[in-house]
């Protein structure tokens, strides 16, 4: 499969704290890869890497165009969409008023309304609060409402950040089965940041550890599961 | 009673443009949640760029209209220019930028237009209806507010461009990432609010007189108007502004005496504080972690 984004050699920094020291890896089209890691690894820095959201070093290359350096509302329209750490919900809107946000590229309002039915039809949930104030809404609901308001650009890529922090075992069973679905019929290509390896590596196809700032193996999901090392640091058994 | 009447109209009337300059905070308040000192300045100077083009003999709704767009890029390019190169600053130094843009548009309003009081026309008839209740210009800056306020509420609400102003103001980091150009809607925010101060100047102005200093007084009354009704509320700040003026003017009258009138805006802006931060029908903010 062809890469749709590629990173190569990309180095983060916060102000001056160089957090990213080179990191180069793919994202294959169609289907979920995952950057696994323990905490400080630099997940979150690489998906914000790829947002713009910090200062980079190095190229970053999707569906062709160069998009390092750009700004991040510019990133958002070439179809990449980011469901951040913390969920990044519009607390005070409605749940539809942030799905409404979601859709701010889109042009068409009946496909808005389409795409806006999908997906409470992925989440009933969301359907039953449409009117309530997000801010409202518990921690998995809010982040059901953070994916909905992501795949409401229609993305080509979708950027998932740790969507199983903080939250009860069943719920995060019901996340990430849906999120398997919504891969298949929205077309749209992960790529999943997780602390939860087990959970993370049952979803995706390939995977990526990540260690202080570098990557320092790479291969599909299956490949990882039964290497040795990553069995006794991260999976624990 | 008569006397009662017409003291609690010009009252509302009053409160009409405490309501404007008070929707002009709100309006910055929703895109930026800043508090904008210099907002009252903002509109006594669009107000005098109003003065200078009757002068050249424009008629007064072209003068009008002219005013409002000079309001809307002044306000636009103010936060290009100031507010955008300071970047993400602490809440204080922007107060401080604030209180600079006072002062500086205060003494540059003087140095070009002087400091003596002009007569400023109303666009309105002296007598609507046969009535000696309420004036011409009172009425008029009544259904002024109203439309203003109808027009911004729905602007906000239910427009693609007002929902996203108000995500940029929330979280601008989630409405980047949506693809919103959170900047720009910044600078619309500025110049809109802008935009309605300049509606409350020229409302204002014919019952003050013309002055660098006529905003003064009223910015301190429109405060109050917003914190009453909820800064975060269009409708809030017209009740508020509104019930400012009433009070303002009974109690002027009747109770405190003209020179106690602004003291009693400020007991107003304590007492909200103190007892519904919110105003009256502000949102209550409520976040579940």
């Amino acid at each position: 499969m062809a890469a749709l984004l590629a990173a190569n050699n990309v180095e983060a920094f916060y102000g001056p704290t160089r957090v990213l020291k080179g990191i180069s890896f793919e994202v294959a089209e169609g289907g979920i890869t995952t950057i696994l890691g323990a905490n400080g690894a630099g997940k979150t820095s690489t998906l914000r890497a790829i947002s713009g959201l910090v200062r980079t070093r190095g190229e970053i290359r999707f569906a062709g165009h160069r998009i390092d350096g750009l700004a991040t509302e510019k990133i958002a329209a070439l179809g990449i969409a980011h469901v951040p750490d913390g969920r990044g919900t519009l607390v005070n809107m409605s749940v539809e008023e942030n799905l409404r946000v979601g859709a701010y590229l889109r042009r068409s309002k009946a496909e808005v309304e389409a795409s806006m039915e999908r997906m409470f039809g992925y989440f009933p949930r969301l359907r039953e609060r449409r009117q309530q104030q997000a801010g409202t809404l518990s921690g998995g609901e809010q982040q059901m409402l953070a994916i909905s308001r992501a795949l409401m650009q229609r993305p080509k890529l979708l950027l998932l950040d740790e969507p199983s922090f903080g939250l009860a075992p069943l719920i995060i069973r019901e996340i990430f089965d849906i999120m398997r679905v919504i891969n298949q019929q929205e077309g749209v290509s992960i790529l999943l940041v997780e602390q939860n390896v087990a959970r993370a590596l049952d979803l995706a196809d390939h995977a990526w550890l990540l260690e202080t700032g570098s990557t320092v193996m790479s291969g599909t999901a299956q490949a990882l599961r039964d290497d040795e090392q990553i069995r006794r640091s991260y999976l624990g058994f | 009673m008569y006397n009662l009447l017409q003291q609690i109209a010009s009252g509302i009337a009053m409160g009409g443009i405490y309501a404007c300059l008070g929707l002009a905070l709100v309006m910055i308040y929703q895109s930026t949640h800043h508090i904008n000192f210099a907002q009252g300045e903002m509109a006594m100077f669009s107000t005098f760029v109003a003065f200078l083009l009757l002068q050249w003999g424009l008629p007064y709704w072209a003068a009008a209209l002219a005013t409002l767009a000079f309001g809307f890029v002044a306000g636009f390019l103010i936060e290009r220019l100031v507010l955008r190169p300071l970047g993400d600053v602490p809440e204080l130094s922007v107060i401080v930028v604030f209180i600079g843009l006072f002062i500086g548009i205060n003494s540059l309003a003087g140095w070009v237009f002087g400091h003596q009081l002009q007569p400023f026309p109303s666009p309105f008839p002296s007598k609507l209806f046969g009535t000696t209740l309420v004036s011409g210009h009172e009425m008029g800056t009544i259904a002024v507010v109203l439309v203003v306020v109808t027009t911004l509420y729905g602007f906000l609400r239910f427009t693609k461009v007002g929902l996203a102003m108000r995500a940029s103001a929330e979280n601008p980091v989630s409405s980047r990432l949506a693809g919103i150009p959170v900047s720009l809607m910044l600078s619309l925010g500025w110049g809109l609010s802008a935009l309605i101060g300049a509606i409350g100047g020229l409302m204002v102005a014919p019952v003050v007189f013309l002055e660098p200093n006529m905003m003064g007084g009223v910015l301190i009354y429109a405060f109050a108007a917003a914190l009453l009704g909820g800064i975060d509320n269009p409708w809030g700040a017209v009740a508020g502004g509104l019930i400012v003026g009433v009070v303002e003017n009974l109690a002027g009258t009747y109770v405190v005496g003209t020179e106690l009138k602004l003291t009693l805006a400020l007991v107003l802006i304590v007492g909200v504080l103190l007892i519904r931060p919110s105003g009256i029908f502000g949102r209550k903010l409520v976040a579940r972690v």
